[in-house]
């Protein structure tokens, strides 16, 4: 099965980003929304820990990143924005959908 | 394809029920079905028509039974989870309906996806 | 939850004929939050579906099946019993992250269960076979 994660909690506020990304297996998707795209723009060893996890396609909700006042080109290097749109196609071509809160 | 959708939280404390509904309304535009939404925990209180937010703001819960109008989009909220929350028939908004845990477990079974929203 | 719902008879009422595999997920410690109560409940009406039911348990989530609970001072009842429930149920896969149980400083036998301890590339993979993910 391909999965596509789903994290929604800051990385600052829980652990779940990083519980997702140590379950998440090579050539599954994450997708951070709602207060997880801190992570799509962090620095340090969140930006580290999302780097090194290369076998993984990173996604973030441009929605969510535009609420919380980022913009685009904050975004770390490899990370794809997504629409709501986009979200529905990624929860389409997986085969299952994995919420981490 | 066809979705379940499962609403673990209430309106307005946390943003799981808005982004619950932004990706069921994305998914209808895109011409996928809705098999069902199935609101558990705190979900329940997506369905109460007592709620009144300030009116220059989104009202989750009509937003839900407007789906439920066009769409046709089945909203069954739990039955214990919405007893102890004190959600019962004469308060439920219009497009809901209240029915037991079977209904998730039936959506996971036949829809081709089912996709948790909660906090 | 002192009345379990009745273990079903293996009628077809519930049969879509299709069996898929359902994993729940639990990461979060009993009584602080009401998810461990509400996603039990869950699971005992799942296994009611002949569904291929798998039960995660993971950071604190592992405290859910910790012996020991005493919940009187509280003022909540103590639901752990009902784990012990699950097998009559046919629910029997249930799965323990061992990182997440050293990083608390327990044990199996802290456990009231019978569970398998998977390291995370273990559980990683158990997770990628599965159709139907619930978590709270």
């Amino acid at each position: 099965m391909t999965v596509l994660h789903t994290v929604n909690k800051s990385p600052f506020e829980r652990n779940s980003l990083e519980a997702c990304i140590d379950h998440a297996t090579d050539g599954s998707a994450v997708l951070l929304i709602e207060d997880a795209v801190l992570g799509a723009v962090a620095v340090g060893d969140i930006a580290a820990r999302i780097k090194a996890a290369n076998g993984i396609k990173i996604y973030v909700l441009g929605p969510d990143l535009a609420a919380r006042g980022m913009t685009e080109d904050q975004v770390i290097d490899g990370i794809d924005v997504v629409d709501y749109g986009g979200f529905v196609d990624l929860a389409a071509t997986h085969d299952t959908v994995h919420a981490w809160m | 394809m066809k979705f379940g959708v499962l609403v673990n939280e209430g309106p307005f404390t946390h943003q799981s029920s808005d982004t619950a509904y932004m990706f069921t309304k994305a998914a209808l535009e895109k011409g996928h079905e809705i098999f069902r939404v199935f609101f558990y925990y705190d979900g329940v209180n997506n369905a109460n028509a007592l709620s009144e937010p300030p009116t220059d703001d989104r009202n989750l819960v009509n937003l839900w039974s407007e789906l439920a109008a066009e769409h046709g989009v089945d909203l069954v909220v739990c039955v214990a989870a919405a007893l102890r929350r004190g959600i019962k028939e004469d308060i439920l908004a219009p497009g809901f309906r209240i029915s037991g845990l079977g209904q998730l477990i039936e959506a996971g079974i036949q829809a081709d996806r089912l996709v948790v929203f909660g906090d | 939850m002192s009345d379990l719902p009745p273990i079903p008879p293996d009628d077809d009422e519930d049969d879509f004929g299709v069996v898929k595999k359902f994993m729940y997920v639990n990461r979060r410690a009993p009584y602080g939050t009401v998810y461990a109560l509400e996603s039990l409940e869950m699971v005992l009406v799942a296994a009611a579906f002949d569904q291929d039911v798998s039960v995660v348990f993971m950071d604190d989530g592992v405290l859910q099946i910790k012996k020991g609970q005493e919940t009187a001072d509280i003022n909540m009842k103590n639901f752990s019993p009902t784990f012990r429930a699950l097998e009559g149920y046919d629910v029997e896969k249930l799965y323990v992250s061992k990182k997440s149980l050293e990083e608390r400083g327990l044990t199996e036998e802290d456990l009231l269960v019978p569970v398998e301890v998977l390291d995370q590339a273990a559980l990683a993979a158990l997770m990628d076979e599965q159709e139907v993910i619930i978590t709270a």
